[in-house]
């Protein structure tokens, strides 16, 4: 590659990553609506187009049509700030998937850290724009969210510390080429490594849907308690912000999922290997998300937060010091 | 004078905006009359000395700062705040003591003063080409062989901050 086509390259990547954030959370919000009127035996979506495929133009049109309203008495920065906050994030940690073993726009050997440290970074624009608008439902969503993710950022870290042992790697390209030549080389069945392997995956799913505040973890948007969330004082596109960087989570939490656990672009009989393996595994895990939306009842502040901290990072701490031990003692005994 | 589009202009384009946007982030946190916006121009400062760490290629440094600055000081430093009054009238007014301001000069004048005559008279190696090696496994190692004692003491810096606060938020609870 000569130095003419690396700009070049990179602006291709970044109008792509854009589009694809949007794409996604413009048919996800389709799909979410599908499977919710099919769950409650609804047909969802139907008028705009074959299948109500172009609903989500419409709707966009819509959200960008509205005035945006900016109540008096709010904090007019931290509230201007909040959306953007929320998404910039979320497209960023883009840069570093590996759709397959070529197409990723930046292939740095830190790529597991920055994503979590820009996930880290996507709870303040909860907590700005929930304090910001100064409204009371608002101020008890954000503050929801916050503790929601920093009880569930622990588990989280925790697991992809034990991954990050057994990989000793940090390069997510790297990480999904060691689970090559079939279905038993992806992690989540690399029982040599874990036997708790299956255990590691779930917990990082769990912490996964309760760090993008989705059911049965959407304590920070429980209309019924909060009237909308942390989101209740923002209309037309601000809404729409929160709402794409919602869905850009979610595909970051099961694009990284798919990469350290199910091997990412690789095949699963070893032949193959592509984006579309990586984009079937991906959305396969979508919409097991969406699926778990609306299939399970919303927990209490109460019942999430022991989950976390009296299940997860147990178990979490467990698999950790399992896993040290197994990689030191393992080869004293079969050497 | 080098041209502002040479590499030289652009690195230094680069550093001074991450100056820029650290320095700016500290002024916001000390002049800012609300609390909150205090707590995110502090964010703001700590993601322009990320973006200087990075600048000064130690990408692993950077991106600890955002995880653990950014992401989880900032986020607890935020929460504290939420819990705390949320009306800001009620906070002491500043400056009714005008010998307070003095002294705050005084202090920090002597702090900044003590700084800058410790980097005038070090005698600082001038290092040519790109950084060495301070990737993770360079800092990995020297954590656990020649600051193995600092590393542990921290520990034990952080293990009596978790049972402080243990004590503290149990003697508010009848039963667990």
């Amino acid at each position: 590659m000569n130095l003419h086509s690396e700009p070049i390259r990179l602006l291709a990547f970044l109008v792509g990553i854009i589009a694809f954030a949007a794409l996604n959370a413009a048919y996800l919000v389709w799909l979410e609506r599908k499977v919710a009127g099919h769950v409650q035996r609804r047909i969802g979506p139907k008028e705009v187009g074959p299948f109500g495929l172009l609903q989500p133009l419409v709707d966009g049109i819509k959200l960008m049509t509205k005035q945006v309203l900016i109540p008096d008495n709010i904090d007019p920065i931290l509230f201007r700030l909040a959306p953007p906050l929320l998404l910039i994030p979320a497209v960023m940690s883009f840069v570093t998937i590996p759709f397959s073993e070529t197409l990723v726009a930046r292939d740095i050997n830190l790529g597991l850290l920055m994503i979590f440290a820009f996930a880290s970074i996507n709870v303040l624009g909860i907590l700005l724009g929930g304090w910001g608008s100064n409204n009371k439902y608002a101020v008890i969503a954000a503050a929801r969210g916050v503790s929601q993710n920093v009880a569930y950022e622990i588990p989280m870290l925790i697991t992809v510390i034990t991954m990050v042992m057994i990989t000793h790697t940090l390069n997510l390209n790297e990480i999904v080429r060691q689970q090559g030549g079939g279905i038993f080389n992806w992690y989540i069945f690399r029982w040599s490594a874990n036997p708790l392997m299956l255990i590691s995956f779930l917990i990082f799913f769990t912490c996964s849907l309760a760090e993008t505040n989705r059911a049965p973890f959407d304590l920070g948007e429980a209309e019924s308690e909060l009237v909308a969330g942390y989101h209740t004082e923002y209309s037309g596109m601000g809404f729409g912000i929160f709402f794409m960087g919602e869905y850009a989570n979610i595909v970051i939490g099961c694009s990284l999922a798919t990469i350290l656990f199910l091997g990412g672009w690789q095949c699963p009989f070893g032949l193959w290997p592509g984006v579309h393996w990586f984009l079937i595994k991906l959305y396969i895990l979508i919409f097991t998300v969406i699926l778990i939306r609306w299939t399970f009842p919303r927990t209490t502040i109460y019942g999430l937060l022991n989950l976390s901290w009296k299940v997860l990072i147990p178990f979490a701490l467990f698999n950790l010091i399992l896993t040290g031990a197994m990689i030191k003692i393992w080869p004293m005994i079969f050497p | 004078m080098t041209s502002l589009f040479s590499q030289e202009g652009l690195t230094g384009l680069i550093f001074l905006v991450l100056l820029g946007i650290t320095g700016s982030g500290a002024l916001v946190a000390v002049t800012a009359g609300r609390l909150i916006r205090s707590v995110a121009g502090l964010l703001l400062c700590l993601i322009g000395v990320a973006g200087i760490y990075y600048f000064l290629n130690s990408p692993f440094v950077a991106l600890m700062q955002l995880l653990i600055y950014v992401g989880a000081v900032g986020v607890v430093i935020a929460f504290a705040v939420m819990l705390a009054d949320p009306n800001p009238d009620k906070q002491p007014a500043r400056g009714r003591n005008p010998l307070m301001g003095g002294l705050g000069f005084l202090t920090s004048g002597a702090v900044f003063a003590g700084l800058a005559f410790l980097g005038a008279s070090t005698a600082w190696k001038r290092h040519m080409g790109p950084p060495t090696d301070s990737g993770m496994a360079a800092i990995g190692k020297s954590l656990l062989t020649t600051y193995s004692m600092v590393f542990e003491l921290i520990s034990i810096v952080l293990l009596v901050a978790i049972i402080g606060s243990l004590v503290l938020a149990r003697a508010g609870r009848e039963k667990i």
